[in-house]
């Protein structure tokens, strides 16, 4: 690799970014192809994809070496000291380059490679199929169809090749009201709801500026509402706030004028823009990356953040979807995405936290239902990691149409097939597919339900979490339950058989010595069993009960070991020398 | 004095709402001397519907026509409502509520009354936690020695009977140490680090006053304790107020431990918030957490603007400070701020769950509430007086004990495996300590009990809590004994509301409940398969 020129640096350290104690751990730094990997001492590992990176800062020497800060978009932060200059503007060049690849054939994805042949990585692909999901919801029906308008990807770019529209539909009014929409996206098919008849369409924004009207668009949302017999009016949702959506006039473009349009009902749901919501986030993770953080400092920042507020405003809106619709099935393991990922802005190269949005009401939703879902937080958390990980083809890319151009499912491998392999991690063991209150979930939107995501924005901040996990417990437990009732199972089996053999009368004084032996054998299998089981609860329960030396009033220490020399502190606050 | 003085009606046709998610309620209401009932009628259920009125904390009439409505706010944070037919019946039922819930006396309290089935009177007292303890500290080491100086009460009339000090110091040296530490709270021993071989104690301010006054006992007896750890052994004293508070004191006749005074000890200042500011915190925190319509931003607002998680963290910061000096420096600490009987039972408290195992299980922390709260004389009656709805000013009311019980919530919530108690038994507990039909939490100190009879002569909750069905509620089915020392993380981003406690009635937590019965019946299902293998006689065929 042309961008790499220090592959290996030792005696580096790596500090830890809540600790105020100046501790460190020392080891040694390797830059690969793909990875920048640190081994400390104790020969424990971190990994961190180039892809990952989002930001890399040098800051000014310190008598201890050269500060490398680096920032990920999983919400990482590494701080390392590389004790020679030289080797870290190496590193730090190096990571530059590699994190930002221009070309999507740079990406990890195409050369990853996790030894599956070429049939394997087909089913994977396969594993999420359109065309079974709209079949799923009952499609196509009497009232919507599939339209081939889109075939070639001419009416509009960003729109897969296969799309559900109102069967009264012509293709000119499609093709019509594309036109007088931002990007050639006219209202489609997102989501149908079998029972209740009723479905979430999309669309971008009309270009009606200030007084252009559609005729065809016009149908074109008349014929959706008469697909919708259930409803007397149709509800048109604009996202965005009201001013916003003025603002957008001036552009030629704007929202849609409720006098061309009858019975329906415009409603404005005030979530505010990416570039507001990257700006949120990134001062809520100023806010809660800092150190010496006090409670009050904390909730004041959480409030100017605004993030919760956002938070809070999408699911308001998808609440209020939700009164028509929203089954759970939606948001179920491995639906969800198939009809997302293939629309939202996975480019890797754009920063907006859309995604990580929807995954936090997700987790939100989760934490006020904790037996609706069958997966789990860590679920959600890889694949927020694989998002930016590009490791595999899934969210590559803009739109379908790319995503084809690209080959990605020749070249690529689908995630899926991987969370699947691994979906003993990902299972909620609270899950209950049977309950039926939670057929239709009706999320509190009340504001105290808004809470931090920890494990997202602190998730490797291992001290910050809780030292022992229920889940893992639970989990434990359920695999234990089921075979321990296994061997309830064989054990009565097996006293059937014996007593069956006693009533027939066949039980001769050998087959009663042949039985006899056996039984000690059979019970010291059942005690191995449990030994073997056990020891693996154990190892879960005992986690550890962890040091004082990892939290912030470890910082009193100093006044327990008073002769301590005094300590300077640098002007990034980072390197402290004693004199 | 006859209650009937003071109940002004028979009875009156009501309805009750209990909140949002819970159906009305329509029937007889009626005030007895300590009930208040309604009675729906024999086919509806519940039959019977039953409030204490020592339980109510405000109260507020309308009336409106020929109907009034009186809204009941209790003190475990519930609102309730109640909708009464006729003025002169609303009136009168609030009149008679409003007396009897606020009854000064003691020994005319629902305790004295209260005689449930399956319990006899005399049970559970038998907890003597000084005298209990001290078998356990005697086990490790012979340094320490039961004390019954205080016998009669007269060196300190809100320590127990008995208490553990150094084995060097005679009682006439306690005599004259308690002489000089307000309210004669001399230094006692409060945990015994087996680990270490370190001590925790605690006492109240000496009175040093403006001239710097010294008591050659008193610092003798800090010695003995050094003395006593190891060879060389150092000692903290951990003061609860600010270094600026604590020489304040001095004015008033307190003051603070001189360094020159007593050699081998370091004095560090950890200030928490107490008294009045510490009432108005919660105040603020119940308000905003019954605001169901607030924006995002004012909730944010809010809940920083009570600073109740402060508290929080700066109570359970402090208690790691101290259990870190005991196990990591091995040193002994005191802890004490002015009257010894607030902050500081809360620090010693928290700081003996943080290291030693055995508080961690049911039976643990019942006798830890009981040594470091109940017998070392938290004025309960007077912190307890009134909760967060109060429209009185408060005088001796702070959420001491709630805030302690909120630490504990965040150590469970940090280490869930290793407290053998669930929330159902903090929120058992905060109910309890304010209005209660067991005699625990009466009075303010072991000698008012013992004035009231109150051992003879009510229930102990001890036992109304380890009956068989109430277990389920109250115990964590995922406990494993942990054997180390738990330390939590004090960084704002881990400490978390208590909704099942602030938000209990405002926002019912139905699916979370759901979820907490499936854990309970995984756990129990486990050890009912582990425990119903076959036995030998069936495994084997007889011959």
């Amino acid at each position: 690799m042309e961008h790499i020129r220090t592959t290996k640096v030792e005696q580096v350290k790596l500090l830890d970014r809540f600790s105020t104690s100046n501790k460190s751990l020392t080891g040694t730094l390797y830059l690969t192809a793909t990875h920048l990997l640190f081994i400390d001492s104790h020969q424990k590992e971190t990994w961190i994809l180039h892809h990952h990176i989002a930001l890399v800062e040098k800051l000014a020497l310190t008598t201890s070496g050269c500060p490398l800060v680096i920032q990920c978009k999983n919400f990482r932060i590494v701080h390392f000291i590389v004790p020679r200059e030289r080797d870290c503007h190496d590193i730090y060049n190096s990571l530059l380059q590699l994190s930002k690849q221009a070309k999507y054939e740079d990406l990890y994805a195409f050369s990853y490679n996790p030894k599956q042949n070429d049939s394997e990585r087909l089913r994977g692909w396969q594993l999420v199929d359109l065309t079974e999901e709209y079949k799923r919801m009952g499609l196509p029906n009497s009232n919507w169809q599939l339209s081939d308008a889109n075939r070639d990807y001419k009416i509009c770019e960003t729109y897969p090749r296969e799309l559900y529209v109102p069967r009264i539909a012509s293709k000119p009014i499609i093709v019509g009201s594309s036109k007088f929409r931002s990007k050639g996206r006219f209202p489609v098919l997102s989501y149908y709801h079998q029972n209740k008849e009723a479905a979430i369409c999309r669309c971008s924004q009309p270009l009606s500026g200030f007084s252009a009207r559609c005729l065809e668009d016009e149908h074109l949302l008349q014929a959706i509402s008469k697909a919708n017999p259930a409803n007397r009016y149709m509800y048109v949702m604009d996202t965005r706030p009201r001013l916003n959506a003025m603002a957008n006039r001036a552009a030629g473009k704007g929202y849609e004028n409720e006098d061309n349009y009858s019975n329906i009902r415009f409603q404005f749901v005030g979530i505010e823009n990416i570039h507001v919501m990257r700006s949120s986030l990134q001062k809520l993770l100023e806010v809660s990356g800092s150190r010496g953080l006090s409670v009050s400092d904390f909730y004041s920042g959480l409030e100017g953040a605004g993030w919760l507020r956002h938070i809070k405003a999408v699911t308001d809106a998808a609440i209020f979807l939700a009164k028509v619709l929203i089954e759970k099935d939606w948001i179920s393991f491995g639906h969800k995405y198939s009809d997302r990922c293939g629309h939202l802005d996975g480019d890797p190269k754009e920063v907006s936290p859309v995604f990580t949005q929807f995954l936090e009401c997700v987790w939100h939703l989760t934490e006020q239902f904790p037996q609706a879902f069958e997966f789990n937080e860590a679920f959600l958390l890889q694949i927020h990691e694989h998002i930016h990980s590009c490791q595999f083809g899934n969210f590559i890319g803009n739109c379908q149409k790319e995503r084809e151009e690209l080959k990605l499912k020749e070249k690529t491998y689908s995630l899926w097939p991987f969370l699947l392999h691994d979906q003993k991690k990902y299972f909620n063991p609270l899950y209950s597919s049977t309950s039926q209150k939670l057929a239709v979930l009706e999320p509190n939107t009340v504001s105290f339900n808004f809470k931090f995501w920890r494990n997202m924005y602190h998730q490797f901040d291992r001290t910050l979490h809780p030292r022992q996990s229920v889940f893992n417990i639970i989990m434990n437990m359920n695999e234990q339950n089921k075979q321990l009732q296994k061997d309830v199972k064989d054990l009565e089996s097996q006293i059937k058989q014996h007593k069956n053999k006693q009533t027939d009368g066949v039980l001769t004084k050998e087959l009663l010595n042949s039985v006899r032996p056996e039984s000690p054998a059979l019970k010291t299998s059942l005690c191995l069993k449990e030994q073997t089981l056990l020891p693996v609860k154990d190892a879960l329960r005992t986690v550890e009960g962890s040091s004082p030396a990892d939290n912030r009033y470890s910082e009193y220490a100093d006044e327990f070991s008073k002769a301590e020399p005094a300590v300077v502190s640098s002007e990034y606050g980072v390197a402290r020398m004693t004199c | 004095m006859e209650f009937s003085e003071l109940i002004r009606t028979g009875q009156a046709q009501a309805e009750l709402l209990r909140g949002p998610e819970m159906p009305p309620l329509r029937g007889t209401l009626c005030v007895t001397g300590h009930h208040l009932l309604l009675s729906p009628g024999p086919q509806a259920t519940p039959d019977l519907w039953l409030l204490l009125l020592r339980s109510v904390d405000s109260i507020e009439k309308r009336v409106a026509g020929d109907a009034g409505t009186i809204t009941l706010r209790c003190k475990d944070l519930r609102v309730l409502q109640l909708d009464i037919e006729g003025v002169e019946a609303t009136l009168d039922i609030a009149r008679s509520i409003e007396a009897l819930s606020s009854l000064e006396s003691v020994i005319t309290s629902f305790p004295f009354f209260y005689r449930p089935k399956g319990l006899r009177l005399g049970e559970s007292w038998h907890f003597h936690p000084p005298e209990r303890y001290y078998k356990r500290v005697a086990r490790e080491t012979r340094a320490w020695r039961l004390s019954e100086a205080n016998e009669d009460f007269s060196l300190c009339p809100s320590y127990p009977r008995a208490v553990i000090v150094p084995r060097t110091v005679d009682d006439d040296a306690l005599a004259r140490s308690a002489r000089f530490r307000q309210g004669g709270r001399f230094p006692v021993l409060s945990y015994y680090h087996a680990p270490s071989g370190t001590v925790l104690l605690r006492s109240s301010q000496p009175l040093t006053g403006p001239q710097k006054r010294r008591c050659a006992e008193d610092e003798e007896l800090l010695q003995a304790v050094l003395a006593g750890a190891r060879p060389g052994a150092r000692g903290f004293i951990v003061d609860t107020r600010s270094a600026q508070a604590a020489k304040q004191a001095r004015m008033t006749g307190g003051g603070t431990e001189a360094k020159s005074a007593y050699p081998g000890w370091k004095r560090l200042h950890r200030p928490l918030e107490r008294g009045r500011p510490l009432q108005e915190s919660f105040v603020h925190l119940v308000e905003a957490c019954g605001d169901l319509e607030q924006s995002m931003d004012r909730w944010l607002s809010r809940l920083d603007g009570c600073h109740w998680l402060s508290h929080v963290k700066a109570a359970l910061s402090t208690a790691c400070l101290a259990a870190q000096g005991m196990e990591w420096e091995g040193a002994c600490i005191l802890v004490h701020g002015a009257e010894g009987t607030d902050s500081t039972l809360l620090v010693t408290s928290l700081a003996q769950l943080i290291l030693d195992p055995l508080s961690r299980t049911m039976a643990g922390f019942q006798e830890l509430i009981e040594r470091e709260w109940i017998q070392a004389g938290h004025p309960f009656q007077l912190r307890c007086a009134h909760s967060a709805f109060s429209h009185t000013r408060p005088k001796h009311e702070a959420p001491i004990f709630l805030l302690f019980l909120d630490c504990v919530w965040q150590l469970g919530r940090q280490f869930p495996l290793s407290l053998e108690f669930g929330e159902g038994m903090l929120l058992a507990l905060f109910d309890h300590s304010y209005a209660s039909p067991f005699g625990t939490f009466l009075c303010n100190s072991e000698k008012e009990r013992c004035l009231c009879e109150v051992r003879t002569r009510t229930h102990s909750l001890w036992s109304g809590l380890n009956q068989p069905k109430e277990q389920r509620k109250l115990r964590n089915p995922l406990y494993a004994p942990n054997p180390l020392a738990i330390w939590p993380s004090v960084e704002p981003q881990s400490l978390r509301l208590w909704q099942g406690l602030f938000l209990r009635w405002t926002h019912p937590p139905e699916p979370s409940e759901v979820a907490w019965e499936k854990v309970w019946q995984i756990a129990t299902d486990q050890e009912k398969t582990e425990g119903s293998q076959p036995t030998d006689s069936a495994s084997e065929p007889q011959p």
